[in-house]
Parts: structure tokens; sequence; C-alpha cells
């Protein structure tokens, strides 16, 4: 599965966003789920969060794809300060939203303009289903409705991918295929990725930087130098994902090992446990 | 089961499988089983028609017995007759054709508008606001407690008939075009709006499809009310119409008329179900409940 997709780009205008949070924060009435925070993300890079649930992770993400509006702070897209939704970013959701009442065609065509129909079906058979055009979502499995998900969102040329958890109720071998597809498309067009996981593995497979959130603030941020492809099995890998699988688990309360206090670029309310 | 009873049976049993004979009365029983299959299939085809068709012959008998008064139930031959009859004169067309017109117009008129309300009602907040808990109040009154008012205000006429049957058929349309609405995953309405559609499209593409099956349901409702709010209009008072075809045969004590008329409500009330549920089949054909 993984060798038949096609390294051809997608776009003509290749490149990502640089995305820059500042001081962001979000309440929903007397409850803080995102305290102020401070973020950069490079254009091209992949970042990942990681969290229990209901740290705010999850808020993150859709106040980044301005389905929220955030209480304070301010988001920032190529230094331009934006509110709402935007052309340039598109979003594949935990579940793949498909209309189940549209062919999967029409289904990766939604919003684009009856001329680029075919570049759906182009799309679709980068994703490797090229031959169910035709097919109903509800006849199709999981993994395959995701992959829909993922040709619909990058029909549209983002210059933002936002994954919110969406390989979360797959299976554990179609979740390896989808890494090594999403990767092979981001390294081809060369977008931002923001990814929000559970799993750790999965941050540490794809992203460039795993940021953890906890209790609606970051409380780590680890830069992932592994060559890509990651192989799961290689000694360093293993090493960075107990390290970060550990810190996840690890109680907010409890008292910080010396050496992880030193991470880069985090304000000081970021890392307010441990000083 | 003790060792030497075993190799006894086993050897019975290669004694059997050996002989030429044995393997052919195999494909004489594997070509039986098929048959018993097919018959299976029939049987199962049939025994719905079983109990209406042993019903229809004892009713036969019973009549060209005598055990029946002809008054009370004629045979169903005579009452075929009267059919073949009454289609040869023309008589029975026209009156279909009346009651139908009526049942479909009174069907237009209040479906429609039910639709167009549930429309709104589902979809703008404030509207349901200002007009749901009355439409719900008006939903509780029977449509055929207003039969005395209805005469009161429209006498007898086309009009009244027209009335009763539009307003049985808008509360079913009407509630679950609303609910429909309501119940569309507001997931599938947030991925619309994040890529880019437009107020109407999203109105168009998601929310109408989403609300369509709940749509149909409401029109299956509504088409079982039509032919009785119908029948019970075309009761009171008709100049034509299957109803005052059965009115004017009890008058000249034709049973098997009325059976006639009867047997027409039975199957235009078939015939909108088989319509509904075709419609069904075609709109949801994407369902995996409809495939």
């Amino acid at each position: 599965m993984t060798t038949t997709f096609t390294s051809t780009s997608i776009s003509t205008t290749a490149g990502g966003v640089r995305l820059a949070l500042q001081n962001l924060g979000k309440a929903y009435g007397q409850r803080q789920v995102l305290h102020n925070t401070q973020l950069t993300i490079e254009p091209g890079e992949f970042v990942a969060i990681v969290g229990r649930s209901g740290c705010g992770k999850s808020t993150l993400l859709r106040l980044v794809a301005g389905l929220e509006t955030p209480t304070q702070g301010q988001l920032q897209v190529n230094a331009q300060e934006v509110q709402g939704l935007r052309e340039d970013t598109r979003i594949m959701f935990q579940e793949a939203r498909l209309l189940p009442w549209r062919r999967v065609l029409d289904n990766v065509a939604l919003g684009l303009p009856d001329a680029q129909r075919e570049a759906a079906a182009r799309v679709l058979a980068q994703v490797g289903l090229g031959d169910r055009l035709n097919e109903w979502p509800a006849k199709l499995s999981g993994g395959q409705r995701q992959r829909v998900a993922l040709a619909r969102a990058l029909v549209h040329n983002p210059r933002l991918l936002l994954l919110d958890e969406p390989l979360g109720a797959l299976d554990a071998l179609t979740r390896i295929e989808m890494h090594a597809l999403i990767e092979q498309l981001w390294h081809d067009n060369g977008f931002t990725a923001l990814l929000v996981t559970h799993d750790v593995q999965e941050a540490v497979a794809l992203a460039d930087r795993v940021i953890l959130i906890e209790e609606g603030a970051i409380a780590l941020d680890e830069r992932i130098d592994l060559p890509r492809p990651r192989s799961r099995g290689d000694a360093r890998f293993a090493a960075l994902e107990k390290r970060i699988l550990d810190r996840v688990l690890q109680h907010p309360d409890e008292e910080q090992p010396a050496h992880d206090t030193s991470w880069p670029g985090l304000p000081v309310h970021g890392v307010r446990w441990a000083v | 089961m003790s060792q030497k009873e075993l190799e006894a049976l086993c050897g019975v049993e290669s004694a059997f499988a050996q002989p030429a004979w044995y393997i052919e009365s195999q494909n004489a029983w594997g070509l039986g089983l098929k048959l018993q299959n097919l018959l299976q299939a029939v049987g199962q085809r049939l025994l719905p028609w079983l109990v209406p068709l042993l019903l229809v012959s004892v009713w036969q008998i019973a009549s060209s017995q005598g055990w029946i008064s002809v008054r009370v139930l004629p045979a169903p031959l005579a009452v075929l007759q009267a059919f073949g009859r009454l289609a040869e004169s023309g008589e029975l067309w026209t009156h279909v054709q009346i009651s139908a017109g009526r049942a479909l117009l009174g069907l237009a008129v209040g479906g429609g508008l039910g639709l167009a309300l549930g429309l709104f009602t589902g979809s703008i907040r404030w509207v349901e606001t200002l007009l749901d808990s009355s439409i719900q109040m008006v939903r509780n009154i029977p449509a055929l407690a207003l039969i005395p008012l209805v005469i009161l205000w429209f006498g007898i006429d086309e009009t009244a008939k027209l009335f009763l049957i539009s307003v049985a058929v808008f509360f079913p349309i009407y509630i679950n075009t609303f609910h429909g609405i309501r119940n569309v995953d507001p997931g599938l309405i947030e991925m619309g709006r994040t890529y880019g559609l437009s107020q109407w499209g999203l109105y168009r593409q998601i929310i109408l499809p989403g609300a369509l099956s709940s749509i149909l349901v409401g029109l299956r409702f509504s088409l079982g009310l039509m032919w009785v709010i119908l029948i019970v209009a075309e009761t009171i008072s008709a100049q034509a119409g299957i109803g005052y075809l059965t009115m004017n045969a009890r008058e000249f004590l034709q049973t098997d008329v009325v059976l006639v008329g009867i047997l027409l409500y039975a199957l235009l009330g078939k015939l909108a179900d088989v319509f509904a549920k075709g419609l069904e089949r075609y709109w949801l054909r994407w369902h995996p409940g409809y495939q």
C-alpha cells in the first residue's frame, strides 16, 4: 500500500504558512480551557500536539482553524493577524464527516467549481482510491473514509493542514499505512501541518516537533531529529517515545527532574509548575 | 464406544462408500436436495398468500352454499362481476379520478404548507419560538373533530373535503421535516462551513439531504391519513367519488358495489404506499438501510 503513491505534487504553488500564536487563550464562561499560549510554527513544519483528553489540545486546534474565536491574544498567519475561517486552511476531523448521500468523488469535489472535478479524481488516485470514485461512503471501511477525507482536504491545496485525531478510530495496521500516506503527501506538498493526537508513537513517527499540552498550557516542546522515513523499531525512536510518554503520564503536581527544565522557547507561565 | 465397536462401524462405512450404486444414489440425492431448496424458496413466496386465499375460498363456498345472505356479504365472484360492470360503464374510473384528485390536491396543499413551515421552524430559531408552540397546540385537535365547524364554514362542498385532508396531512409532514432538519449531524454542517460552502450551499447540499429521510417518513404517515380522512369526508356527503359510489349503493342495497368501493380504497392506499417506498428507495439509495 505505501509504495503505490506517486510522488508528483498536487499543487503548483508549494509552501506552507508560518503560524504564530501570541498569548492565545480561550475561556468558556468561567472555565479557562487554554491559557495564554505562545507558539511559533515555521512554514512547512510538521508539529504534533499531544496531551491527555480534556487538556485543551483540541481547543487549540479549533482556535487555529478559526472555528472558535480566542478570548485573549491573537493568531497570526504569515505575520498577519487573522480571524475566522480561512481559504488556505483545511481540517481533517476525528470522524471522516463525509456526506453519506454523495458519492466518493462528489464528496471530494465539495465546494470545488465544476471545472476542477478532474483534480478531485486525481487526488483520490493519489490516496489510493482511484477505483472507488462512484462508491457510496457507507460502502467504505474506516481507513478508506479517512483517505477520502484527506483527499477532500488536499484538493484545495491547503497551506495549513489541521489534523484533529484523524486516525483515532482506526486499527493499528491501517494507522501505520495512513502515517506513511500523510507523511508522503506532506513531503510532496510542503504545507504546514498541525496534528492533534493522544498517540505519542504517532506524534514521534510524523512530527518535527512534539508539543505537550497540560491543563491548557504548553508543558513540553520536543524536537524530533530522527531521519525520515522513521522506523518504529529504531532505538532512538523508542527512547524518544518513552521519554515523551513518561512525561505525559506524569502528574503535573509531581516534582520535575532537573534535566527537563531546558526546553527551548518556552515562556515562564508555560512551565509554571516546574519553576 | 469401545475400540472394537468403532472398527466395526468404520468397516461398515467403508463398505458403504465403495460400491458404484452408492455414488449414483448420492448424485440423485443431491439433485433431490436442489429441488427441495427450490420448492422451499417457492413455498416461502407463496406462504403469505395462503391465509387470504383460504379465507376467500371459504367466503366463496359459504356464499354459494347460501350460508351467508347475499345482502350481508355477496360472493367474491359477484364482487368481481360488479367491479367489471362498473369498469365497463366507465363509472368506476370517473369516481376513482375524482377521489384521487381530491386526495392529491389536499396532500399538495397541506403537505406543501407543512414542508414549508417545517423548513422555516427547523432552520430559523426565532421562527420556531414564534410558531412551534401554537402549531403543537393545534396539532392535538383531531382533524375529524373539526367536521361540524367545517360544515358550518364551507358547507358540504369540495372546499370542506379539501380543508379536512389538508389539515390532517399537514402535521406529520411538518413535524418530521422540523425534526429532520434539527437532527442533521452538526459535524457535517461544521465541515461544510470549513470547506467554504455558502449559507445556501450548506442548506442545499447538507441540511436538506440530511433531513430527507425524515421528511419521507412524514410523507408516508400523511399518505395513510389522507385516505382515512378522504373516506370520512366522502361518506358524509358527496356528489361523486368512491364515497358517493358506496353510499349510493348502500341506498339500493347493492352490497357488492359497496365492497368494490372498499376494495378500491384499499388498492389506492396500497398504491400510494408503493409510490412513497419507491421515492425512498430512489432518494435514499445511499443509505445502507434502503439498498
